[in-house]
């Protein structure tokens, strides 16, 4: 806890993105990967458009774009699985650097990877740009019902209190000469699994009677209502709303 | 497992995403029940354990770990309602905080690793519970098969998903391969670490595991050396009792329902395999075919067979495990009835007991 409650894809700064009230980004990153997700995959050039407004976003958020493209390597399952594709989807066969690749299969390897790419991308600008706080706030100002923004927010508190004692768990083992070579160990984990959830349950249980005890009645009183001007929704939507018109523009061409 | 934007179609995306919605609300409710007041700190501490147990790898072979996905263990552990209420907050923050999973594919993600593993883990644990005799070990037992089986049933959920919207069109038996190869491995892995946890927490405080409620043996007093049924209050002990037996009426009212919509469910798709596979089939025939006009003695046309009889195992493993689920769950079903039919007398002795 000592590290602040920032997470670790936050990235401090006083841009203007930054500054945008968090529902505003939250409803503009959902509506720009909806409208990219609905683009055909034909237009490849739109998908390079989409790339150009998301480093401009990037660059107005004054994010290096080494620490942007770090973060991408989240998606590296799914490219693995998206490189497959052209190998293992039947149809019109193409040859390509000498290896026989069906053209479906290309251009399905082609969709995933640009509109997934996309995606993360966004995410990864949004969450960079976003404090924790404000963006659990923002859910709730788009109508989240609260019990679940509670619970999240709970969950994100707490999250690091319990990896952190996962972790201590894990040198406590280490430190006595344990390491993890097999199926024959699956029982310490488990053993550890089950003194974490002990553990997590009874902290879930102290945490409820002090809250209790300062007035909890179900709800959480909302200290700071964040609130958009027109101005601040019309800089958020700048982003969708040009996508919105390549996406149009890709159907038409 | 975490589908990237772009993976499923948007309409199939949306349709997903209200399916999620619905769950999550159904969960809401559900939750209240199952922690009266203290949902929000405890469903918050439940998904933080889930969230962390996720990072917990656990050696499969040499070199190789996989992790837990925590669908099953968190229904059994919790109960099922917060159980998919946790992991649908963990998928949603993986989603927004982390990128993980794309935003438009949340639904499919929460459809399928959410609610499709809980309710298929605490359906069969349920089932499983009721057939077994009533000690530590079957609990135990029950979650292992619980948890080894609904993982696969997840795979099974993900490619139906892709079946119906998916945005290219690979064979579905070969993603069935894939998927289901894979995830039986993944299961078995899941299935120990969670029926270890399981035991690991029964051990400690049997009190805190929900699938394991109904283990509580009514206390007895040592007097003279002999046991002895503790005398309650006539009060005390006629206000209690109809109060479990109307709450297990009740939970297994819903879990004859859940049965009935997973038998539906997985018996659909253990038919519908045979029709997947036959399309696979066919479709490599005619790829041969093309490949022998080409190029003849490529590997590809070996390799297409291989691939059918790769897929015809998988489809045949996927059918297994609906079947089998489908059996224990119906034959869970078919005891529970009879049982409540024929002796009415254990019910008596226990309430007499109390």
């Amino acid at each position: 806890m000592g590290a602040g409650h920032a997470h670790k894809l936050y990235r401090h700064g006083h841009s203007p993105v930054h500054d945008l009230p968090p529902h505003c980004k939250l409803a503009a990153v959902l509506g720009f990967v909806v409208v990219v997700v609905s683009t055909p995959r034909e237009a490849v050039w739109a998908f390079a458009l989409y790339g150009v407004l998301l480093a401009g976003v990037a660059a107005v958020a004054r994010i290096p774009a080494g620490f942007l493209l770090k973060r991408l390597v989240i998606e590296v399952p799914f490219v693995a699985f998206a490189l497959l594709m052209p190998f293992v989807v039947p149809g019109e066969q193409t040859e390509l650097l000498g290896v026989s690749v069906s053209v479906p299969g290309l251009w399905g390897a082609w969709n995933v990877l640009a509109k997934g790419t996309l995606g993360v991308a966004a995410s990864v600008l949004l969450a960079s740009t976003t404090e924790l706080r404000s963006l659990l706030l923002g859910l709730q100002r788009l109508r989240l019902p609260p019990l679940l923004v509670q619970i999240a927010s709970f969950m994100i508190r707490y999250g690091d209190v319990i990896t952190d004692e996962l972790r201590r768990m894990s040198v406590a083992r280490r430190s006595r000469g344990f390491e993890a070579g097999g199926v024959r160990h699956w029982g310490v984990l488990a053993k550890t699994a089950g003194a974490l959830f002990i553990r997590s349950y009874e902290r879930g249980e102290r945490v409820h009677l002090a809250m209790v005890s300062r007035g909890y009645t179900g709800t959480m009183p909302v200290i700071d209502e964040v609130t958009a001007s027109r101005t601040q929704w019309a800089h958020a939507a700048a982003l969708p709303v040009l996508a919105l018109a390549v996406c149009l523009l890709g159907w038409t061409v | 497992m975490h589908v990237p934007d772009g993976f499923i179609n948007a309409p199939v995306s949306a349709v997903a995403g209200v399916v999620a919605a619905g769950a999550v609300a159904v969960g809401l409710r559900g939750a209240r029940r199952e922690l009266d007041d203290r949902t929000a700190p405890l469903a918050g501490l439940v998904a933080a354990f889930i969230f962390a147990v996720q990072m917990l790898n656990f050696p499969v072979a040499a070199g190789t770990s996989g992790h837990l996905l925590g669908g099953a263990l968190a229904a059994i552990l919790v109960g099922p309602y917060t159980g998919v209420l946790c992991i649908a907050v963990v998928l949603l923050m993986q989603g927004i905080l982390f990128a993980d999973g794309g935003l438009t594919a949340l639904g499919v993600n929460i459809t399928v690793m959410g609610v499709v593993t809980t309710v298929v883990a605490y359906a069969l644990f349920r089932g499983l519970t009721r057939v077994l005799p009533r000690t530590r070990r079957s609990t135990t037992v029950a979650a292992f098969v619980a948890a080894l089986v609904s993982v696969p049933a997840a795979a099974v959920a993900f490619t139906a998903v892709y079946g119906i919207g998916g945005t290219t069109d690979v064979p579905l038996g070969k993603v069935l391969t894939a998927m289901v190869g894979v995830h039986v491995l993944i299961g078995i892995g899941e299935a120990a670490i969670t029926a270890l946890t399981v035991g690991a927490v029964i051990a400690v405080r049997p009190d805190l595991v929900h699938g394991a409620r109904g283990l509580a043996t009514p206390l007895k007093l040592r007097v003279d050396g002999a046991l002895v049924d503790l005398p309650a209050a006539p009060a005390a002990a006629s206000s209690p009792a109809p109060v479990a037996a109307r709450s297990t009426r009740k939970v297994w009212a819903a879990g004859l329902a859940a049965a009935l919509v997973l038998a539906g469910f997985v018996s659909f798709y253990a038919s519908a395999n045979p029709d997947g596979l036959e399309k696979v089939a066919a479709d490599k025939g005619i790829d041969e075919k093309v490949q022998e006009h080409g190029a003849a003695g490529s590997p590809l046309a070996d390799y297409g067979v291989k691939d059918v009889e790769n897929a015809r195992i998988s489809g045949g493993l996927a059918g297994v495990i609906g079947v089998g689920a489908t059996v224990a769950v119906g034959s869970g079903v078919f005891w529970a009835v009879r049982r409540r039919r024929t002796p009415e007398a254990p019910g008596l002795r226990t309430t007499e007991s109390v």
